[in-house]
């Protein structure tokens, strides 16, 4: 009898457990699948259609030809001669890349400058003072990013309030044309991404235990060796965030370029735009896409290989 | 005998306890593992127990033995692995929590912070369907039951930590289940209120007529409220006992350790094994436990209030040694030892004389506890 | 008189450091550090500030004050343009955040407070995809992509751009609402499990109303980001799907209008609203 309850018992515990266990996992990837595969379908399978493109041929009024080529990556090097089809070595691409690239970093150390004291600024706030400083802060990144473009090129224009200004004061008896240079880029870029600078700095920064710093000064290190060989090693995985997360959206940067630019002064984001609209040329905006993406991408794995070497350090 | 052993019978074991007292929850080689592999961990190893109808049973051992992981088991948020768990006579360990006549005060109170203290206390009735005002009703009797009344309305984030507690056992007990679960409920509580909250419990469940099962890692706690204690170590049970036998005849080295100061001695049992002898040299009655040796090379338990300090010649000394120390702790003194023949035992006493470095003897009880490793 | 707890006399009494040097005795503060960060606040906020007060001027320069006026407003009220794309925007964002709050939700609901599963990591990395593809590189392939689908289909239509919106609108609803489930003590569903609430009670009892918070904020962020989003919008959407961004970008491009800065000044206030009770939503949580 006893023997017989307890079989059965056991029985009922396994088909129980495996009920749940099944239950849960199914449960699981029914709340899943929904956002996985409008993601998956919608937001990743895209990127292999532009890899695609990139080896076909362009379309007279825009999209492709079915033919394999890969003019769009040799384009990027070479220009073809129009008249004997010959290769040329040519820069131009090669040095819009370049100039992206340098862009962004200059974006990125300039933020990181500005953001840095910033965010050890609000991390010294006292701590019920501390969230209003961020809100502060990133509020505005929350404004429309074409929207503070534009408040940018409103002010920096030859008739903007600076220029005015400047000349009512008598510095200066011709505008200064800041609008459409690299400048006005460079600073529209540090001024869109800033907070993505300063928010994972503060994350470090406020974690920083204070009495580290209080011991440096009690062992005779000055003001700035205290920030050099404490402050500053102490929030390295914030400036190692905080640069990715400024250099990656200054690199694929569209509406700072278009917009303070002028369109004279590409960047990538630019170029490829154009390829999907008036160049007419998807295949070479397809490689020109897919070369931003992994640049992007190796810039990502290079950060969570430090940011993971970095926490089993600590763990 | 109510030490028990887990390779017993179950089912002569289960009707015998029947026999005697009525039982509410019958554990029968409860496992339970976590973790996969190399980091698997055994929570409980073959536990079997029995927790009667309308007791104060508690759950003792320190952090990691299980006692949480067994009293989750029966509340039903985790299934075990093998074995079988009875309440009241009916198979519930393959249920979920909802389908359980139990009730589980959580040890951070877990109370909806999104409802009054009444809806928390009401929750269970809802849930039951039970008409409006029978859960009214209920609900103002719980409020009754634990001073509450004043503070039906409030959130329950406005509450004290003492508050609080009341409306997780007003929020258990609403549903009159058939046993309540505690864990931890009072660690979270500064010490006078503790104190206060372990009178009350004791009321409640007096009141209620509910079973409790109770889990704490406080050994004062356990002895001050419980009917019966099981102490727990690594997933096993290894006695369960009123608090005064388990205090008094703690039958394994852990259990002596585990509860209050203990000295423990060397001993060698005579060949009838009926009597210990000592150190040195003196004979005295050896209390066995289950599963200890009958004969050859034991380890004896001596509490340091059942000790008392005598001339060294006098006849009474069954050891002899020096102080080496005398602690005063307020309600007495410790008094160290050191033993002529190695070793260090302590001595409690109210008051004492006693002088650091004077040549003493210590007086034992007819009759000591033998100890199972 | 002679209260000993008069507190004036101790405020009053003169001080022997004076202030400026006790300032310096601050092992907290790096020299130039609060000037820098004063500033960056500054250069933040001062080129909305002038597209703001300029919105306001009843001149038609953007740079000469002459006196304060609504009729940029009601010159950009009464423009069909803007009143059309205003819509577009509206109706683009209600509907894609719906959704994409929904299934941020379920994922959050899916992928917090579990042990750890197969494809866990691979579930997290699909979620924030979007986040971590450049938004151009995201617009031309959605772009290729639905271009196809068009072709063969011969299905047209702002779904499309709510699809696309959707999208990438799913991993910034999923951050507020994971952290808040996150922060949720799983002993509270197993309190109500433990009373008798089924899982299907435990959810709308207990679950969801805690959950709430994070799923209004997570909502909130959706709407600005979908409301505020330029490339995509721009490259994806047809003809006749012009949302007020691209509209804004159009005029930007066209000349500079002070109905331009009246638009936006309506756009920026509508986002700093919604995230302003963003944020009082997560200090509340905190407290």
């Amino acid at each position: 009898m006893a023997d017989l309850t307890s079989s059965s018992a056991g029985e009922r515990l396994a088909e129980a457990r495996r009920q749940t266990n099944a239950a849960a996992r199914r449960r699981r990837w029914q709340l899943l699948s929904p956002a996985i595969i409008i993601i998956a379908a919608f937001g990743i399978f895209p990127l292999t259609i532009t890899l695609i493109y990139s080896f076909l041929s362009p379309g007279t009024y825009g999209g492709v030809r079915w033919e394999f080529s890969t003019n769009a990556y040799v384009q990027f090097l070479f220009d073809r001669d129009i008249f004997d089809d010959t290769l040329q070595f040519s820069a131009t691409y090669l040095s819009i890349f370049g100039r992206s690239i340098g862009l962004a970093f200059g974006a990125t150390v300039g933020a990181l400058l500005i953001g840095f004291p910033t965010a050890y600024f609000i991390a010294s706030k006292p701590a019920n003072q501390r969230n209003l400083w961020l809100f502060l802060i990133t509020l505005p990144f929350w404004v429309n990013l074409l929207i503070r473009t534009y408040a940018i090129l409103l002010i920096i224009r030859d008739e903007g309030i600076v220029n005015i200004s400047l000349m009512w004061t008598g510095l200066i008896d011709q505008p200064i044309g800041m609008l459409y240079t690299d400048y006005a880029i460079f600073a529209g870029l540090i001024y869109s991404y800033l907070p993505f600078m300063v928010l994972p700095l503060y994350a470090s920064l406020e974690k920083l235990d204070f009495r580290l710093v209080e011991a440096a000064y009690d062992l005779y290190a000055s003001r700035f060796q205290v920030l050099r060989h404490v402050i500053v090693p102490m929030a390295k995985p914030g400036i190692v965030a905080g640069c990715i997360l400024v250099f990656i959206p200054a690199l694929g940067a569209y509406i700072t370029p278009e917009l303070l630019g002028g369109g004279k002064e590409l960047m990538i984001g630019n170029l490829i735009a154009l390829q999907f609209g008036g160049s007419r040329n998807w295949p070479f905006g397809s490689a020109a896409a897919l070369i931003l993406l992994v640049v992007v991408m190796v810039s990502l794995i290079v950060y969570v290989r430090y940011s993971g070497k970095e926490g089993s350090n600590h763990g | 005998m109510a030490t028990q052993s887990a390779t017993a019978q179950p089912n002569a074991h289960h009707q015998m306890a029947a026999t005697t007292h009525e039982v509410m929850i019958h554990a029968e080689g409860v496992t339970k593992t976590f973790g996969q592999g190399s980091s698997q961990i055994t929570a409980l190893d073959n536990v079997t127990v029995d927790i009667r109808k309308n007791e104060f049973f508690t759950l003792l051992g320190p952090s990691g033995c299980g006692k949480t992981t067994l009293l989750r088991l029966i509340a039903g948020f985790d299934l075990p692995d093998a074995g079988q768990i009875l309440l009241d006579g009916q198979e519930i360990g393959h249920l979920p929590p909802y389908k359980r006549p139990v009730n589980t005060v959580f040890q951070s109170y877990a109370l909806f912070p999104h409802m009054s203290v009444a809806r928390n206390i009401g929750f269970g009735l809802e849930m039951q369907g039970r008409p409006k005002s029978e859960i009214k009703n209920a609900t103002e009797e719980m409020l009754a039951l634990v001073q509450m009344e004043h503070l039906a309305g409030r959130r329950t984030d406005q509450l004290s930590g003492g508050q609080q507690q009341r409306v997780a056992l007003a929020r258990a007990l609403a549903p009159r289940p058939k046993v309540l679960l505690l864990d931890e409920p009072l660690s979270a509580l500064d010490l006078k209120l503790r104190k206060e909250m372990q009178i009350e419990l004791k009321r409640l469940q007096g009141e209620t007529g509910i079973t409790f099962v109770f889990v704490t890692h406080d050994q004062e706690e356990a002895l001050t409220m419980s009917d019966r204690i099981a102490v727990m170590q690594a997933g096993r049970i290894l006695q369960v006992g009123g608090p005064k036998e388990i205090y008094n005849n703690p039958a394994r080295r852990f259990v002596a350790d585990f509860i209050g100061d203990i000295n423990i001695l060397d001993g060698e049992l005579d060949a009838k094994g009926e009597r210990v002898i000592l150190p040195g040299g003196v004979s005295i009655g050896a209390l066995l436990p289950e599963g200890a040796a009958r004969t050859g090379h034991v380890s004896v338990a001596i509490r340091p209030e059942n000790m008392n300090l005598t001339a060294a010649d006098a006849p009474e000394a069954a050891l002899t040694g020096r102080v080496t120390n005398i602690v005063y702790f307020g309600a007495g003194h410790n008094v160290h030892v050191a033993l002529e023949g190695g070793g260090e035992v302590l001595v409690r006493r109210a008051q004492t004389d006693a002088q650091i470095g004077a040549h003493v003897g210590l007086s034992v009880p007819d009759a000591v506890q033998v100890l199972v490793d | 008189m002679a209260k000993p707890t008069q507190t004036p006399a101790t405020v009053a009494s003169p001080d022997p450091v004076p202030p400026r040097r006790r300032r310096m005795k601050d092992l907290r503060k790096q020299p130039g550090f609060d000037t820098i960060a004063w500033i960056c606040l500054f250069l933040l906020y001062a080129p909305i500030a002038v597209l703001i007060i300029f919105s306001f001027n009843d001149n038609r320069s953007v740079v000469k004050w002459t006196e304060f006026s609504l009729r940029w407003y009601k010159a950009a009220f009464e423009n069909e343009g803007i009143r059309k794309a205003t819509l577009i925007s509206l109706q683009v964002a209600a509907v894609s955040t719906i959704f994409a709050t929904i299934f941020a939700t379920m994922a959050a609901l899916a992928t917090t407070r579990v042990r750890a599963f197969k494809g866990q990591t691979l579930a997290y990395a699909v979620i924030n995809q979007p986040l971590m593809v450049p938004e151009i590189v995201t617009a031309v392939s959605t772009l290729a992509f639905f271009g196809i689908i068009k072709q063969a289909t011969g299905i047209n239509g702002i779904g499309f751009l709510m699809l696309a919106h959707t999208v990438f609108c799913i991993p910034f609803a999923y951050m507020p609402i994971r952290a808040r489930l996150e922060d949720m003590n799983l002993s509270l569903e197993q309190a109500a499990a433990d009373l008798y609430a089924t899982p299907i009670q435990v959810f709308r009892k207990v679950t969801l109303p805690l959950m709430a918070p994070g799923i209004v904020a997570g909502g909130m962020l959706a709407f600005v980001v979908s409301l505020d989003d330029v490339i995509i919008t721009l490259l994806v959407a047809g003809p006749g799907e012009t949302t007020l961004p691209v509209y804004i970008l159009g005029q930007i491009r066209r000349g500079i209008t002070p109905e331009i800065n009246a638009v936006s000044t309506v756009l920026l206030g509508l986002s700093v609203v919604l995230v302003s009770i963003f944020f009082l939503i997560g200090n509340n949580k905190r407290t």
